[in-house]
Protein backbone atom coordinates (compact mmCIF):
# COMPACT_ATOMS: atom_id res chain seq x y z
CA UNK A 1 0.00 0.00 0.00
CA UNK A 2 2.53 2.67 1.05
CA UNK A 3 4.82 1.51 -2.41
CA UNK A 4 1.86 2.45 -4.11
CA UNK A 5 1.50 5.49 -2.62
CA UNK A 6 4.51 6.22 -2.47
CA UNK A 7 4.53 5.42 -6.70
CA UNK A 8 2.00 7.57 -6.77
CA UNK A 9 3.66 10.60 -5.20
CA UNK A 10 6.69 10.29 -7.33
CA UNK A 11 4.57 10.35 -10.25
CA UNK A 12 2.64 13.74 -9.18
CA UNK A 13 5.99 15.17 -8.27
CA UNK A 14 7.83 14.44 -10.98
CA UNK A 15 4.83 15.57 -13.14
CA UNK A 16 4.70 18.92 -10.84
CA UNK A 17 8.16 19.44 -11.31
CA UNK A 18 8.11 18.89 -14.88
CA UNK A 19 5.14 21.61 -15.32
CA UNK A 20 7.21 23.98 -13.22
CA UNK A 21 10.22 24.03 -14.98
CA UNK A 22 7.73 24.05 -18.62
CA UNK A 23 6.24 27.45 -17.04
CA UNK A 24 7.91 30.71 -16.61
CA UNK A 25 9.25 30.28 -12.85
CA UNK A 26 8.65 33.19 -10.17
CA UNK A 27 12.05 34.71 -10.31
CA UNK A 28 12.75 34.13 -6.76
CA UNK A 29 11.67 29.97 -6.31
CA UNK A 30 13.78 27.05 -6.36
CA UNK A 31 12.99 23.70 -6.86
CA UNK A 32 14.31 21.10 -4.24
CA UNK A 33 14.54 17.59 -5.51
CA UNK A 34 15.59 15.57 -2.04
CA UNK A 35 14.84 12.16 -0.81
CA UNK A 36 11.49 11.30 1.72
CA UNK A 37 13.89 10.51 4.04
CA UNK A 38 14.63 14.22 4.80
CA UNK A 39 11.27 14.97 3.99
CA UNK A 40 9.72 12.51 5.91
CA UNK A 41 12.04 13.02 9.57
CA UNK A 42 10.22 16.57 9.57
CA UNK A 43 13.67 18.08 8.87
CA UNK A 44 12.73 19.90 5.81
CA UNK A 45 9.70 21.34 7.58
CA UNK A 46 12.37 23.07 9.91
CA UNK A 47 14.47 24.05 7.63
CA UNK A 48 12.75 25.07 4.59
CA UNK A 49 10.75 27.79 6.11
CA UNK A 50 13.81 29.16 7.91
CA UNK A 51 15.65 29.51 4.33
CA UNK A 52 12.59 31.46 2.50
CA UNK A 53 12.53 33.69 5.72
CA UNK A 54 15.92 34.55 5.50
CA UNK A 55 16.15 34.34 2.09
CA UNK A 56 13.09 36.00 0.63
CA UNK A 57 13.46 32.72 -1.62
CA UNK A 58 10.51 30.44 -2.42
CA UNK A 59 11.60 26.18 -2.17
CA UNK A 60 9.94 24.23 -3.75
CA UNK A 61 10.20 20.76 -1.99
CA UNK A 62 10.14 17.36 -4.87
CA UNK A 63 11.21 14.39 -2.69
CA UNK A 64 11.38 11.62 -4.31
CA UNK A 65 13.46 8.51 -3.87
CA UNK A 66 17.51 9.25 -4.48
CA UNK A 67 17.46 7.88 -7.48
CA UNK A 68 14.44 10.13 -9.36
CA UNK A 69 16.05 12.96 -7.44
CA UNK A 70 19.18 12.80 -9.44
CA UNK A 71 17.45 11.91 -12.96
CA UNK A 72 15.98 15.32 -11.87
CA UNK A 73 19.09 16.89 -11.89
CA UNK A 74 19.96 15.37 -15.22
CA UNK A 75 17.15 16.99 -17.03
CA UNK A 76 17.41 20.27 -15.51
CA UNK A 77 14.24 19.87 -13.77
CA UNK A 78 15.48 20.96 -10.46
CA UNK A 79 17.71 23.57 -9.42
CA UNK A 80 19.37 22.09 -6.03
CA UNK A 81 19.70 18.18 -5.04
CA UNK A 82 20.08 17.08 -0.99
CA UNK A 83 20.38 13.30 -1.79
CA UNK A 84 22.64 10.21 0.33
CA UNK A 85 23.76 8.07 -2.56
CA UNK A 86 27.70 8.85 -2.61
CA UNK A 87 28.05 5.91 -5.60
CA UNK A 88 25.43 7.01 -7.53
CA UNK A 89 26.05 11.17 -7.41
CA UNK A 90 29.53 10.18 -8.86
CA UNK A 91 27.90 9.18 -12.47
CA UNK A 92 25.70 12.58 -12.91
CA UNK A 93 29.13 14.54 -10.93
CA UNK A 94 30.90 13.06 -14.00
CA UNK A 95 28.34 13.80 -16.38
CA UNK A 96 28.36 17.74 -15.43
CA UNK A 97 24.90 17.33 -14.03
CA UNK A 98 25.59 18.05 -10.63
CA UNK A 99 28.76 20.86 -9.47
CA UNK A 100 29.81 22.52 -6.10
CA UNK A 101 28.61 19.34 -3.81
CA UNK A 102 29.07 19.51 -0.31
CA UNK A 103 28.43 17.27 2.00
CA UNK A 104 25.67 18.21 4.51
CA UNK A 105 24.77 15.85 7.25
CA UNK A 106 24.47 11.90 7.49
CA UNK A 107 22.43 9.57 9.86
CA UNK A 108 23.12 5.78 9.85
CA UNK A 109 21.75 2.41 10.05
CA UNK A 110 22.52 0.21 13.24
CA UNK A 111 21.88 -3.56 14.07
CA UNK A 112 19.74 -3.82 16.81
CA UNK A 113 18.67 -7.25 18.83
CA UNK A 114 17.96 -9.16 21.87
CA UNK A 115 18.69 -7.01 25.10
CA UNK A 116 20.79 -9.69 26.30
CA UNK A 117 22.66 -9.95 22.62
CA UNK A 118 22.50 -13.87 22.18
CA UNK A 119 24.97 -14.17 19.11
CA UNK A 120 27.04 -11.96 20.64
CA UNK A 121 27.12 -9.17 18.40
CA UNK A 122 27.88 -6.50 20.91
CA UNK A 123 31.97 -7.22 21.17
CA UNK A 124 32.38 -7.08 17.48
CA UNK A 125 35.16 -5.01 15.77
CA UNK A 126 33.88 -4.46 12.32
CA UNK A 127 30.24 -5.04 10.34
CA UNK A 128 31.47 -7.88 9.14
CA UNK A 129 31.89 -9.78 12.13
CA UNK A 130 28.84 -8.94 13.83
CA UNK A 131 26.83 -10.18 10.65
CA UNK A 132 29.02 -13.58 10.35
CA UNK A 133 28.28 -13.58 14.09
CA UNK A 134 24.48 -12.70 13.74
CA UNK A 135 24.51 -15.91 10.79
CA UNK A 136 25.84 -18.14 12.95
CA UNK A 137 23.95 -17.81 16.14
CA UNK A 138 20.86 -15.97 15.81
CA UNK A 139 17.80 -15.32 13.70
CA UNK A 140 17.88 -12.12 11.58
CA UNK A 141 14.59 -10.26 10.50
CA UNK A 142 15.30 -8.60 7.01
CA UNK A 143 12.38 -5.97 5.12
CA UNK A 144 12.78 -8.03 2.44
CA UNK A 145 10.81 -5.38 0.11
CA UNK A 146 13.38 -3.79 -2.34
CA UNK A 147 13.91 -0.84 0.36
CA UNK A 148 17.32 1.00 0.53
CA UNK A 149 17.33 -0.59 4.27
CA UNK A 150 16.71 -3.97 2.18
CA UNK A 151 19.54 -2.74 -0.33
CA UNK A 152 22.16 -1.87 2.70
CA UNK A 153 21.33 -5.35 4.56
CA UNK A 154 22.06 -7.24 1.18
CA UNK A 155 24.90 -5.52 0.52
CA UNK A 156 26.28 -6.03 4.18
CA UNK A 157 25.75 -9.87 3.92
CA UNK A 158 27.98 -9.61 0.74
CA UNK A 159 30.66 -7.96 2.44
CA UNK A 160 30.82 -10.48 5.14
CA UNK A 161 30.89 -12.86 2.79
CA UNK A 162 27.49 -14.79 4.20
CA UNK A 163 25.01 -15.96 1.57
CA UNK A 164 21.78 -14.79 3.34
CA UNK A 165 19.49 -17.36 1.63
CA UNK A 166 21.81 -20.14 3.10
CA UNK A 167 20.82 -18.84 6.73
CA UNK A 168 17.97 -20.87 8.54
CA UNK A 169 16.91 -18.19 10.76
CA UNK A 170 16.49 -15.18 8.51
CA UNK A 171 13.17 -14.59 7.57
CA UNK A 172 11.77 -11.63 5.40
CA UNK A 173 8.65 -9.90 6.47
CA UNK A 174 7.90 -7.81 3.02
CA UNK A 175 7.15 -5.07 5.08
CA UNK A 176 7.64 -1.82 6.79
CA UNK A 177 10.33 -0.57 8.97
CA UNK A 178 8.29 -0.55 11.59
CA UNK A 179 6.12 -4.33 11.39
CA UNK A 180 9.76 -5.68 10.74
CA UNK A 181 11.19 -4.52 13.94
CA UNK A 182 8.06 -5.88 15.82
CA UNK A 183 8.51 -9.24 14.06
CA UNK A 184 12.32 -8.65 15.19
CA UNK A 185 11.46 -7.66 18.59
CA UNK A 186 8.71 -10.91 19.26
CA UNK A 187 10.93 -13.45 17.61
CA UNK A 188 13.70 -12.59 19.75
CA UNK A 189 15.93 -11.83 16.42
CA UNK A 190 18.22 -9.09 14.97
CA UNK A 191 17.52 -6.55 12.30
CA UNK A 192 19.10 -3.55 10.36
CA UNK A 193 17.32 -0.26 10.80
CA UNK A 194 17.87 3.08 10.21
CA UNK A 195 18.57 4.96 13.50
CA UNK A 196 15.50 7.74 13.14
CA UNK A 197 12.61 4.83 13.15
CA UNK A 198 14.22 2.83 16.05
CA UNK A 199 14.31 5.93 18.06
CA UNK A 200 10.62 6.67 17.34
CA UNK A 201 9.90 3.35 17.96
CA UNK A 202 12.00 2.15 20.71
CA UNK A 203 9.66 2.58 23.77
CA UNK A 204 7.12 -0.06 23.03
CA UNK A 205 9.92 -2.73 21.86
CA UNK A 206 12.51 -4.68 23.59
CA UNK A 207 14.97 -4.05 21.21
CA UNK A 208 18.39 -2.92 21.89
CA UNK A 209 21.18 -1.30 19.66
CA UNK A 210 23.64 -4.10 19.27
CA UNK A 211 26.26 -2.61 17.01
CA UNK A 212 26.67 0.75 14.81
CA UNK A 213 29.48 3.09 13.54
CA UNK A 214 30.72 1.52 11.34
CA UNK A 215 31.83 3.87 7.97
CA UNK A 216 29.70 1.02 5.95
CA UNK A 217 26.65 1.83 8.25
CA UNK A 218 26.79 5.94 7.46
CA UNK A 219 24.23 7.10 5.26
CA UNK A 220 26.33 10.80 4.07
CA UNK A 221 24.02 13.58 2.52
CA UNK A 222 25.50 15.67 0.18
CA UNK A 223 23.91 18.76 -1.70
CA UNK A 224 24.48 20.11 -5.24
CA UNK A 225 23.86 23.03 -7.64
CA UNK A 226 22.36 21.66 -11.07
CA UNK A 227 25.13 22.81 -13.60
CA UNK A 228 23.41 26.19 -15.27
CA UNK A 229 26.19 25.73 -17.47
CA UNK A 230 24.54 22.43 -18.85
CA UNK A 231 21.08 23.03 -18.60
CA UNK A 232 18.90 25.70 -19.07
CA UNK A 233 17.02 28.03 -16.58
CA UNK A 234 18.92 27.05 -13.85
CA UNK A 235 18.11 29.75 -10.91
CA UNK A 236 21.97 29.79 -9.76
CA UNK A 237 21.80 32.49 -7.44
CA UNK A 238 18.72 31.01 -5.19
CA UNK A 239 20.29 27.23 -5.66
CA UNK A 240 23.65 28.85 -4.38
CA UNK A 241 22.18 30.49 -1.49
CA UNK A 242 20.00 27.41 -0.28
CA UNK A 243 23.48 25.57 -0.42
CA UNK A 244 25.22 28.31 1.78
CA UNK A 245 22.44 28.06 4.28
CA UNK A 246 22.98 24.26 4.83
CA UNK A 247 26.49 24.47 5.74
CA UNK A 248 26.22 27.44 7.54
CA UNK A 249 27.47 26.44 11.16
CA UNK A 250 23.93 27.82 12.48
CA UNK A 251 22.23 25.77 10.37
CA UNK A 252 24.49 22.69 10.96
CA UNK A 253 23.88 23.34 14.86
CA UNK A 254 20.21 23.19 14.26
CA UNK A 255 20.23 19.86 12.33
CA UNK A 256 22.79 18.53 15.00
CA UNK A 257 19.81 19.17 17.50
CA UNK A 258 16.90 18.31 15.39
CA UNK A 259 14.75 15.83 17.22
CA UNK A 260 17.51 15.08 19.60
CA UNK A 261 15.65 16.60 23.00
CA UNK A 262 12.86 14.01 21.65
CA UNK A 263 15.39 11.45 21.03
CA UNK A 264 17.72 11.79 23.35
CA UNK A 265 20.77 11.62 20.58
CA UNK A 266 20.67 13.45 17.17
CA UNK A 267 18.49 11.97 13.89
CA UNK A 268 21.45 13.98 11.93
CA UNK A 269 24.90 14.64 12.71
CA UNK A 270 26.36 18.04 10.79
CA UNK A 271 29.35 17.22 8.28
CA UNK A 272 30.19 20.46 6.60
CA UNK A 273 31.59 21.92 9.96
CA UNK A 274 35.21 21.62 10.09
CA UNK A 275 36.00 18.78 11.93
CA UNK A 276 37.30 18.95 15.98
CA UNK A 277 39.28 16.83 17.07
CA UNK B 1 -8.93 -7.20 -22.44
CA UNK B 2 -6.29 -9.20 -24.56
CA UNK B 3 -3.94 -7.14 -22.67
CA UNK B 4 -5.21 -8.19 -19.76
CA UNK B 5 -4.83 -11.98 -20.78
CA UNK B 6 -1.97 -11.40 -22.28
CA UNK B 7 -0.58 -10.08 -18.74
CA UNK B 8 -1.63 -13.52 -17.19
CA UNK B 9 -0.01 -15.37 -19.67
CA UNK B 10 3.08 -13.35 -18.80
CA UNK B 11 2.39 -14.07 -15.68
CA UNK B 12 2.02 -17.70 -15.52
CA UNK B 13 5.71 -17.79 -17.25
CA UNK B 14 6.95 -15.43 -14.23
CA UNK B 15 5.27 -17.78 -11.36
CA UNK B 16 6.49 -21.21 -13.24
CA UNK B 17 9.87 -19.86 -14.24
CA UNK B 18 11.38 -18.09 -11.29
CA UNK B 19 10.86 -18.52 -7.49
CA UNK B 20 9.87 -22.25 -6.66
CA UNK B 21 8.21 -20.67 -3.57
CA UNK B 22 5.22 -20.22 -4.69
CA UNK B 23 3.91 -23.76 -4.67
CA UNK B 24 4.78 -23.66 -1.38
CA UNK B 25 3.23 -20.80 -0.71
CA UNK B 26 -0.07 -22.33 -2.39
CA UNK B 27 0.44 -25.50 -0.14
CA UNK B 28 0.60 -23.38 2.88
CA UNK B 29 -2.29 -21.18 2.04
CA UNK B 30 -4.79 -24.13 1.78
CA UNK B 31 -3.37 -26.28 4.49
CA UNK B 32 -3.88 -22.85 7.29
CA UNK B 33 -7.36 -22.03 5.79
CA UNK B 34 -8.35 -25.94 5.68
CA UNK B 35 -6.78 -26.50 9.18
CA UNK B 36 -8.94 -23.36 10.34
CA UNK B 37 -12.31 -24.42 8.46
CA UNK B 38 -12.16 -27.92 9.89
CA UNK B 39 -12.12 -26.43 13.47
CA UNK B 40 -14.64 -23.91 12.42
CA UNK B 41 -17.12 -26.72 11.02
CA UNK B 42 -15.99 -28.81 14.39
CA UNK B 43 -16.90 -26.26 16.66
CA UNK B 44 -19.52 -24.29 14.53
CA UNK B 45 -21.70 -26.65 13.30
CA UNK B 46 -23.05 -28.23 16.57
CA UNK B 47 -22.99 -24.96 17.95
CA UNK B 48 -25.75 -24.38 14.93
CA UNK B 49 -27.26 -27.14 15.28
CA UNK B 50 -27.41 -26.62 19.27
CA UNK B 51 -29.08 -23.00 18.65
CA UNK B 52 -31.39 -24.11 15.96
CA UNK B 53 -32.78 -26.92 17.90
CA UNK B 54 -33.19 -25.06 21.36
CA UNK B 55 -35.06 -22.41 23.38
CA UNK B 56 -33.32 -20.89 25.29
CA UNK B 57 -33.29 -17.05 27.12
CA UNK B 58 -31.36 -15.01 25.34
CA UNK B 59 -31.37 -16.98 21.73
CA UNK B 60 -31.92 -14.11 19.69
CA UNK B 61 -29.16 -11.73 21.46
CA UNK B 62 -26.84 -14.41 20.80
CA UNK B 63 -27.94 -14.80 17.42
CA UNK B 64 -28.03 -11.05 16.55
CA UNK B 65 -24.17 -11.46 17.79
CA UNK B 66 -23.05 -13.86 15.51
CA UNK B 67 -24.86 -12.47 12.58
CA UNK B 68 -22.61 -9.44 13.53
CA UNK B 69 -19.60 -11.30 13.86
CA UNK B 70 -19.92 -13.05 10.49
CA UNK B 71 -19.57 -9.36 8.65
CA UNK B 72 -16.64 -8.67 11.45
CA UNK B 73 -13.44 -7.48 9.83
CA UNK B 74 -10.70 -10.26 10.27
CA UNK B 75 -8.35 -7.02 10.63
CA UNK B 76 -10.11 -6.21 13.91
CA UNK B 77 -9.83 -10.11 14.37
CA UNK B 78 -6.25 -9.94 14.07
CA UNK B 79 -5.57 -7.23 16.26
CA UNK B 80 -6.93 -8.65 19.02
CA UNK B 81 -5.48 -11.97 17.86
CA UNK B 82 -2.55 -9.98 17.99
CA UNK B 83 -2.77 -8.50 21.24
CA UNK B 84 -3.91 -11.56 22.91
CA UNK B 85 -0.61 -13.47 21.37
CA UNK B 86 2.19 -11.37 22.08
CA UNK B 87 4.95 -11.61 24.37
CA UNK B 88 3.82 -9.01 26.66
CA UNK B 89 0.21 -10.48 26.20
CA UNK B 90 -2.20 -12.73 28.34
CA UNK B 91 -1.13 -15.54 26.12
CA UNK B 92 2.73 -14.47 25.43
CA UNK B 93 3.47 -17.65 27.13
CA UNK B 94 2.38 -19.89 24.48
CA UNK B 95 5.21 -18.25 21.75
CA UNK B 96 2.67 -18.31 19.64
CA UNK B 97 2.96 -14.94 17.48
CA UNK B 98 4.08 -15.09 13.93
CA UNK B 99 3.56 -18.58 13.45
CA UNK B 100 1.00 -20.64 11.45
CA UNK B 101 -0.54 -21.65 14.35
CA UNK B 102 -1.15 -17.74 15.48
CA UNK B 103 -2.60 -17.68 11.77
CA UNK B 104 -5.27 -20.63 12.17
CA UNK B 105 -6.19 -19.10 15.48
CA UNK B 106 -7.39 -15.40 13.61
CA UNK B 107 -8.63 -17.75 10.61
CA UNK B 108 -10.92 -19.99 12.88
CA UNK B 109 -12.35 -17.10 14.58
CA UNK B 110 -13.24 -15.36 11.11
CA UNK B 111 -14.82 -18.39 9.74
CA UNK B 112 -16.52 -19.71 13.06
CA UNK B 113 -19.26 -17.59 13.33
CA UNK B 114 -20.03 -17.60 9.27
CA UNK B 115 -20.11 -21.39 9.83
CA UNK B 116 -22.95 -21.32 12.96
CA UNK B 117 -24.91 -18.70 11.34
CA UNK B 118 -25.05 -20.83 7.69
CA UNK B 119 -25.94 -23.73 10.21
CA UNK B 120 -28.71 -22.47 12.07
CA UNK B 121 -30.12 -21.26 8.78
CA UNK B 122 -30.22 -24.02 7.47
CA UNK B 123 -31.24 -26.14 10.06
CA UNK B 124 -34.32 -23.76 10.92
CA UNK B 125 -35.51 -24.26 7.22
CA UNK B 126 -36.56 -28.05 7.72
CA UNK B 127 -39.59 -28.54 8.37
CA UNK B 128 -40.30 -27.88 12.18
CA UNK B 129 -41.58 -31.18 13.36
CA UNK B 130 -39.17 -33.44 11.17
CA UNK B 131 -37.00 -34.19 14.41
CA UNK B 132 -40.04 -35.55 16.11
CA UNK B 133 -41.32 -37.53 13.28
CA UNK B 134 -37.48 -39.11 13.07
CA UNK B 135 -38.06 -39.92 16.80
CA UNK B 136 -41.54 -41.43 16.51
CA UNK B 137 -39.90 -43.59 13.55
CA UNK B 138 -37.23 -44.62 15.99
CA UNK B 139 -34.30 -42.94 15.50
CA UNK B 140 -32.41 -42.46 18.24
CA UNK B 141 -30.48 -39.17 19.47
CA UNK B 142 -27.04 -39.81 17.43
CA UNK B 143 -29.31 -40.88 14.32
CA UNK B 144 -31.46 -37.90 14.82
CA UNK B 145 -29.04 -35.58 14.16
CA UNK B 146 -27.33 -37.28 11.20
CA UNK B 147 -30.62 -37.51 9.49
CA UNK B 148 -31.01 -34.26 9.91
CA UNK B 149 -27.98 -33.23 8.98
CA UNK B 150 -28.03 -35.20 5.64
CA UNK B 151 -31.66 -33.51 5.44
CA UNK B 152 -29.75 -29.84 5.65
CA UNK B 153 -26.36 -31.13 3.46
CA UNK B 154 -26.99 -28.17 1.02
CA UNK B 155 -26.99 -25.30 3.79
CA UNK B 156 -24.38 -26.88 5.80
CA UNK B 157 -21.77 -27.18 2.95
CA UNK B 158 -22.30 -23.43 1.92
CA UNK B 159 -21.50 -22.78 5.48
CA UNK B 160 -18.18 -24.53 5.10
CA UNK B 161 -17.76 -22.99 1.54
CA UNK B 162 -18.33 -19.14 3.20
CA UNK B 163 -16.26 -19.89 6.16
CA UNK B 164 -13.34 -21.54 3.82
CA UNK B 165 -13.79 -18.56 0.94
CA UNK B 166 -14.02 -15.63 4.09
CA UNK B 167 -10.30 -16.68 5.24
CA UNK B 168 -8.52 -17.91 2.46
CA UNK B 169 -9.06 -14.71 0.70
CA UNK B 170 -8.44 -12.73 3.97
CA UNK B 171 -5.29 -10.81 4.40
CA UNK B 172 -5.13 -8.11 7.37
CA UNK B 173 -5.74 -11.30 10.45
CA UNK B 174 -3.28 -13.15 8.35
CA UNK B 175 -0.60 -10.28 7.72
CA UNK B 176 -1.08 -9.34 11.68
CA UNK B 177 -0.65 -12.13 13.16
CA UNK B 178 1.61 -14.45 10.80
CA UNK B 179 4.28 -11.63 10.19
CA UNK B 180 3.98 -12.70 6.07
CA UNK B 181 7.28 -14.52 6.89
CA UNK B 182 8.77 -16.03 3.64
CA UNK B 183 9.52 -18.87 4.56
CA UNK B 184 6.64 -19.97 7.37
CA UNK B 185 3.94 -17.77 7.32
CA UNK B 186 3.65 -16.16 4.20
CA UNK B 187 0.32 -17.00 2.09
CA UNK B 188 -1.05 -16.13 -1.45
CA UNK B 189 -3.00 -12.97 -0.26
CA UNK B 190 -0.36 -11.09 1.83
CA UNK B 191 2.04 -12.46 -0.85
CA UNK B 192 -0.25 -10.44 -3.23
CA UNK B 193 0.14 -7.18 -0.93
CA UNK B 194 4.32 -7.21 -0.91
CA UNK B 195 4.47 -8.03 -4.75
CA UNK B 196 2.08 -4.96 -4.90
CA UNK B 197 3.99 -3.16 -3.00
CA UNK B 198 7.25 -3.93 -4.59
CA UNK B 199 5.76 -3.07 -7.67
CA UNK B 200 5.67 -6.34 -8.93
CA UNK B 201 2.49 -5.75 -10.63
CA UNK B 202 2.65 -8.49 -12.90
CA UNK B 203 3.66 -11.42 -10.30
CA UNK B 204 0.88 -9.55 -7.83
CA UNK B 205 -1.49 -10.46 -10.64
CA UNK B 206 -0.54 -14.20 -11.20
CA UNK B 207 -0.38 -14.82 -7.36
CA UNK B 208 -4.56 -13.29 -7.54
CA UNK B 209 -5.18 -15.81 -10.41
CA UNK B 210 -3.62 -18.57 -8.46
CA UNK B 211 -5.61 -18.07 -5.31
CA UNK B 212 -9.13 -17.85 -7.43
CA UNK B 213 -8.10 -21.28 -9.03
CA UNK B 214 -6.96 -22.65 -5.60
CA UNK B 215 -10.56 -21.35 -3.85
CA UNK B 216 -12.03 -22.80 -7.12
CA UNK B 217 -11.09 -25.93 -7.36
CA UNK B 218 -11.86 -26.60 -3.31
CA UNK B 219 -15.39 -24.86 -3.87
CA UNK B 220 -15.71 -27.12 -6.88
CA UNK B 221 -14.82 -30.47 -5.12
CA UNK B 222 -17.49 -29.26 -2.53
CA UNK B 223 -19.99 -28.46 -4.42
CA UNK B 224 -19.58 -32.07 -6.16
CA UNK B 225 -19.96 -33.42 -3.24
CA UNK B 226 -23.31 -30.87 -2.38
CA UNK B 227 -24.99 -31.90 -5.67
CA UNK B 228 -24.12 -35.28 -6.01
CA UNK B 229 -27.73 -37.29 -5.88
CA UNK B 230 -29.44 -34.61 -6.30
CA UNK B 231 -29.97 -33.09 -10.08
Amino acid sequence: MGGIVRGLCCVFAVVSALTTAAHARPQNAIVLATTTSTQDSGLLDVLVPRFEKESGIEVKVIAVGTGAALRMASTGDADVVLVHAPDAEKKYVGDGDLVEGRPVMHNDFVIVGPPEDPAGVRGSKAIAEAMKAIAARAGFISRGDDSGTHKQELALWAAAGVDPRSLAKREETGQGMGATLNVADQKRAYALTDRGTYLALRKRLGLTIAFEGDPTLLNIYHVYVVNPAKHKNIRIEGARAFVAFLVSPVIQQVIGDFKRQEYGQSLFFPDALPRRQ
Amino acid sequence: MSELLDGMRQSWGLLAGSRSGVAVIAARTVLISGAATILAVLIGVPSGYAIARTRFRGRTLVLGFINTAMGMPPVVVGLVVWLLLVRSGPLGYLDLIYTRGAMVIAQFLIATPIVVGFTVASLQALPPRLPDLLAVLGAGRLRTIWLLAREAKLGLLVAVMAGFGGIISEVGASMTVGGNLERSTRVLTTAIVTETSRGEVERALALGVLLLALSFAVNLTLTVIQQRRRA
